[in-house]
């Protein structure tokens, strides 16, 4: 297979990668990974690289919609961009240290998780607490609209928030993945925020969070032009498109299908780097 | 500017958003179109050879600090345009944090002054440090 034709499965690929991962809410940064190292072959370090840069792509061009919802929160994200850019450095540091096979069994385990926080049902918190003084003290409480209009909601676990983002930098620079499930975990559940300005905070923060480990992975040589312009390309012409047909597609069943790719993926990866392939 | 009379003197959240979303979008199409661009010299350059994905040996070194990648964009090689296309991108969050800095001066938001610009430094650090390899 030439470069030209590898060129073009690849962008093929990324391109069904990003649409189904925009149109089911999964994000398609996360089966990057193992669609390049398992389905073509490449090495990790390479995969890692490509992907990360394709999750700056779909984190920026997300932003125009949701910025139109007024949902998402800039001093929250602001404030937890600081854990996640640490973890981010942190675990892109990681990455050059690990061996490949720990990375691709780590890489499996994120993947099963994710599917899990995807099947789980969603509990709209009821928000009944009196404010946190953290929170109040980083002034974290927001107004989000909803169908009453703009509805007061508090910041909780502020700590436990933080810490748990700094996890999501972690495992976004050493995964090159945006995190976005950890990081709506950590908005959603811990901090109790409304689910819509948890997801939405959640996209602001993930393409600050890969920005993070972006100069260590170059410099490092992960980023390879040639494998990352039909990943970067692929991925955001279907993330973009996905995002457009949301309303009117069968999402339910899309995400059950979906999941369960991911969590072959998951296993797969997980094989293979214990039996030291990847 | 125009309407920066004494009621909306600070921004409000909603009006620095839309500006930050045009932002984005803005550095994430044109890096599209820059990567496109390279990519298609790229192959019309290089899309017969064999793919060479499958062993680790790190990028060429000129492709990894600035220097090398403009010189390289510079020359039209596709692959140093395609580099460039991806700093711009990475450069577009970058951007977003440092004009966020900004707003909340604008806000008088010293608390978010201060922590923003320490995303922005490790921001920073990472993507200089990256590109002078240090």
């Amino acid at each position: 297979m030439n470069t030209l034709e590898f060129t073009l499965l690849i962008g093929a690929g990324s391109f069904l990668a990003g649409f189904l991962g925009s149109l089911t809410g999964l994000g398609g940064g996360v089966v990057i990974v193992p669609l390049l190292t398992l389905v073509f072959g490449v090495d990790i370090r390479y995969a890692i690289g490509a992907s990360l840069v394709s999750v700056i792509a779909t984190s920026s061009g997300a932003a125009a919609a949701y910025v139109r919802e007024g949902y998402s929160n800039i001093r929250i994200g602001m404030f937890l961009e600081i854990a996640t850019t640490v973890g981010a450095l942190v675990g892109a540091f990681l990455a050059g240290m690990f061996a490949t096979s720990l990375i691709a069994v780590i890489f499996g385990l994120v993947l099963l998780y994710s599917a899990y926080l995807a099947a789980v049902p969603k509990h709209q918190s009821n928000d009944d607490e009196p404010p946190d003084r953290l929170a109040t003290l980083l002034r974290l409480d927001g107004d989000y609209p909803t169908a009453t209009g703009r509805e007061r909601y508090h910041a909780h676990g502020i700590v436990g928030g933080f810490s748990l983002m700094f996890v999501a930098g972690v495992l976004s620079g050493l995964l090159g993945i945006g995190s976005g499930a950890v990081k709506v975990l950590a908005m959603d559940q811990i901090m109790r925020l409304p689910f819509k300005v948890s997801t939405t905070t959640s996209n602001f923060m993930i393409g600050v969070t890969a920005a993070a480990s972006a100069g260590v992975y170059l410099s490092r040589g992960y980023i390879e032009p040639g494998l990352v312009m039909p990943v970067m390309l692929g991925v955001l012409a279907g993330s973009l498109l996905g995002a457009r047909v949301l309303v009117s597609a069968p999402t339910k069943s899309l995400r059950l299908v979906f999941g369960s790719v991911i969590v072959l993926l998951g296993v797969e990866m997980i094989l293979n780097g214990l039996t030291g392939n990847l | 500017m125009r309407r920066q009379s004494q009621q909306s003197r600070r921004w409000s959240d909603e009006k620095v958003e839309a500006l930050m979303g045009k932002l984005l979008i803005a550095g994430v199409l044109l890096a599209a179109f820059i990567v496109l661009c390279g990519g298609a010299r790229y192959l019309y350059m290089h899309g017969a050879a064999i793919p060479h994905y499958r062993m680790f040996r790190g990028s060429p070194s000129d492709l990894r600090s600035l220097d090398g990648i403009l010189k390289d964009a510079t020359a039209r090689q596709g692959e140093g345009l395609i580099q460039l296309g991806i700093l711009l991108l990475v450069a577009t969050p970058i951007t977003r944090v440092a004009f966020s800095i900004f707003a909340f001066v604008r806000q008088r938001d010293y608390l978010y002054v201060g922590l923003t610009l320490i995303v922005f430094t490790l921001l920073m650090y990472s993507f200089i440090g990256g590109l002078y390899n240090f």
